[in-house]
């Protein structure tokens, strides 16, 4: 016999006594319906506001909390200034992207050196780049965070090499709350998912030294996110 | 009494009285409690939060089997290799098999707890090869050749001064002692070697049947690189971390966090659904994913305790309990510390040579009260309490239980004992804690409150 056979044997086994539910102090054994108890986790996670106005100022509240640079911008013209100015503060001399039309836009719009992980890439060059840019599946005003897929953001290294990690969003990215973006994956994604999915929640950090806040641990130190 | 008994009991003695350690727990506590507090009451209910992650984990936990089967089949059929592991031993020989295979040298790994459970390092360094943790706390405490003090917080007792001191010894480089600087020499170490690494080794917090993914939570962005970088991928995972659902993530992902470091939401959480897919352009070409046993079927079995295997290691009961915050986490001499190692252990390792965990314990339920996911931790210990008695009975406990119950029992003997016991008072106090004290180990360090030489019956009776 297969250890898996033994394993999932064990387990049957195990399982042939019911456990009782949880809060029923042992006298329950059989839950009443088999629905998702999570289903209702929207009414019970910390609240998001009802208008879009409101959620975005939410989301600007918590990417503050978390250290990260939101900007909203109106036009194409005030992205272009926006990266120029953050490329000039910093002095980029190369940077990473991945194709896609904000992207796009953006190396254009910076004229600097590009190291594009479409085709694949050196590890080396891109780990000497000063900034990855790349675009999102969504933001999530509940958190303050950005989800990126290895599909639509460049693969699974971009987004956390480069010290500065740049996203470039658009405003009807934005979601309410965490079952919502999680949704929004399921049926974007069924059943093709992209073989990595990260919900990225302020730049790289760390408190494993007496528990003080350090960011920049492996991952970028800097995150900043600008959306049309 | 067994060797584990009587190290735990030295190390304890050692540290209760370290009023040094005491200060250094505390204030790496304090600031957690407060964002901690303020997260929690950001949740509309947190207690609704709660019950439900629970009946979740109950669901995912009594359909163990099904959701395994599915799991499985979903990481199949995107090219994941799957392995299943009864023992640590077992695991440890598939994955030093695996570098074998690829001929690999240099391993990086992300931080896991379940590796530590199996002596991972420990049986891939005999094969000749090198691992380097990444987590900047277990890179510390892999640099002083200990295991992690807390699941979470694998470095919380040292200070920055320790923490420069150890670098400067073992590194060279070490500017000064300001966390900031501290931080950026792990990052310069690391930043090559992830690159260099043969193979990347994670674990895992979550393990989503309905869709096939891993899901890992961090701070530090180390393990996005593991599994990002290296061209081969393996990831260890014990049986219970399985959720039925993607979307229970939503709620899960959130309250480990709260729990776990007072953080509305971890920096990564990244689900993982195979190797590098068609039309990717990086990850790991091979992902080796092994599933863990390593007696947790026995803990399945025990339904009474089964909601144990809810466990999603946030440490939130570590953080709050007395006894881990005055003995520390290397005294337990255990893998997973605290009320859940001390309700755990006992199933994994064996009751009999780790039922003192139960006892040392304050039964004050703070543990219980916060588990995101509502484990009955310190009925636990009571149950581990009884089931070391009813196994194997200590003949002078059952002698003295005895002798109470007949002395109890009979009002003529209970009025000679109260009297003798009055009589004998200062005696006792002569004696007290020396050889000669008969409870020595429990008047040591507690004073008997001194006894009335009239009782209530007494006086109840005499009262006019």
């Amino acid at each position: 016999m297969s250890e898996r056979e033994n394993i999932l044997g064990r387990i049957r086994e195990a399982l042939k006594v019911n456990a009782p539910l949880p809060g029923s102090h042992g006298k329950t054994t059989v839950q009443a319906s088999d629905a998702p108890p999570a289903n209702h986790a929207r009414e019970w996670l910390p609240s998001v506001g009802a208008s879009i106005e409101e959620q975005f100022a939410l989301f600007a509240k918590n990417a503050a909390n978390l250290k990260a640079d939101f900007q909203r911008l109106a036009s194409r013209d005030e992205l272009k200034t926006a990266l120029l100015k953050i490329s000039a503060a910093e002095k980029w001399r190369r940077i990473a992207s991945h194709g896609g039309e904000l992207t796009d836009f953006a190396c254009k719009a910076l004229g600097l050196p590009v190291t594009l992980t479409d085709r694949g890439y050196d590890v080396q060059k891109m780990e000497q780049c000063d900034a990855g840019i790349t675009e999102c599946d969504a933001l999530i005003a509940q958190t303050g965070g950005v989800a990126v897929t290895s599909r639509s953001a460049g693969g699974r290294a971009l987004s956390v090499l480069p010290p500065h990690h740049v996203v470039i969003a658009r405003r009807e990215q934005l979601v309410a709350d965490l079952p919502a973006a999680f949704a929004m994956l399921q049926q974007k994604y069924t059943p093709d998912f992209p073989s990595m999915i990260s919900f990225i929640t302020g730049p790289s950090r760390t408190g494993d030294i007496e528990r003080i806040l350090v960011l920049g641990a492996h991952g970028p130190k800097k995150l900043t996110i600008l959306c049309l | 009494m067994s060797s584990f008994v009587s190290q735990f009991k030295t190390r304890a003695t050692e540290k209760t009285r370290d009023l040094r350690h005491r200060q250094v727990i505390r204030t790496a506590l304090r600031g957690y409690e407060v964002v901690r507090d303020k997260n929690k009451a950001a949740f509309q209910s947190w207690e609704s939060a709660r019950q439900a992650a629970a009946e979740t984990k109950w669901q995912a936990i009594n359909h163990l089997d099904t959701h395994l089967e599915s799991l499985v089949a979903k990481l199949e059929s995107r090219g994941t290799k799957v392995h299943w592991a009864g023992t640590g031993e077992q695991a440890c020989e598939i994955i030093a098999q695996i570098l074998r295979d690829k001929k690999a040298r240099a391993i990086i790994k992300s931080k896991s707890m379940t590796s530590e459970e199996i002596h991972l390092n420990h049986a891939l360094e005999k094969e000749g090869s090198t691992v380097v943790e990444s987590d900047l706390g277990e890179f510390i405490m892999q640099l002083r050749h200990e295991p992690p003090y807390h699941i979470v917080f694998p470095s919380m007792h040292l200070t920055r001064g320790e923490i420069k001191d150890l670098f400067q010894r073992e590194l060279g480089d070490a500017p000064s002692d300001n966390p900031d600087d501290l931080t950026m020499v792990a990052r310069r170490v690391m930043r090559q070697k992830y690159i260099q690494a043969d193979v990347g080794f994670t674990g895992a917090n979550f393990a989503i049947a309905e869709t096939g993914m891993l899901s890992i939570t961090e701070n530090e962005g180390n393990s996005r690189l593991t599994a990002a970088l290296p061209k081969t991928m393996v990831t260890l995972i014990g049986i219970e971390k399985v959720l039925p659902r993607f979307a229970d993530l939503a709620l899960f992902l959130p309250m480990l966090a709260t729990a776990g470091a007072g953080q509305p939401m971890t920096c990564y959480n990244t689900m993982y659904s195979g190797p590098r897919q068609p039309g990717e352009c990086d990850g790991p070409e091979e992902w080796h994913v092994v599933l863990l046993d390593n007696r947790r079927t026995e803990l399945l079995a025990d339904a009474e305790q089964r909601d144990a295997l809810h466990c999603i290691r946030c440490g939130a009961c570590l953080n709050v309990c007395p006894i881990f915050r005055n003995i520390g986490g290397h005294t337990y001499g255990t893998t997973y510390s605290g009320p859940v190692g001390s309700v755990i252990t006992p199933h994994l390792r064996g009751l009999q040579d780790w039922k003192h965990l139960s006892n040392a314990s304050s039964l004050c339920g703070a543990c219980t009260e916060a588990c995101p996911v509502k484990i009955d931790l310190h009925h636990h210990l009571l149950q581990n309490r009884r089931n070391a008695a009813a196994g194997q009975p200590a003949f002078f406990e059952r002698l003295a239980y005895k002798i109470f119950g007949l002395v109890a029992n009979e009002p003529k003997l209970w009025w000679l004992a109260k009297k003798l016991g009055w009589l004998t008072q200062p005696l006792q106090h002569a004696v007290k804690g020396s050889v000669l004290d008969p409870a020595k180990s429990w008047t040591k360090t507690r004073d008997l409150p001194p006894q009335p030489r009239e009782s209530f019956k007494d006086w109840w009776r005499n009262r006019k």
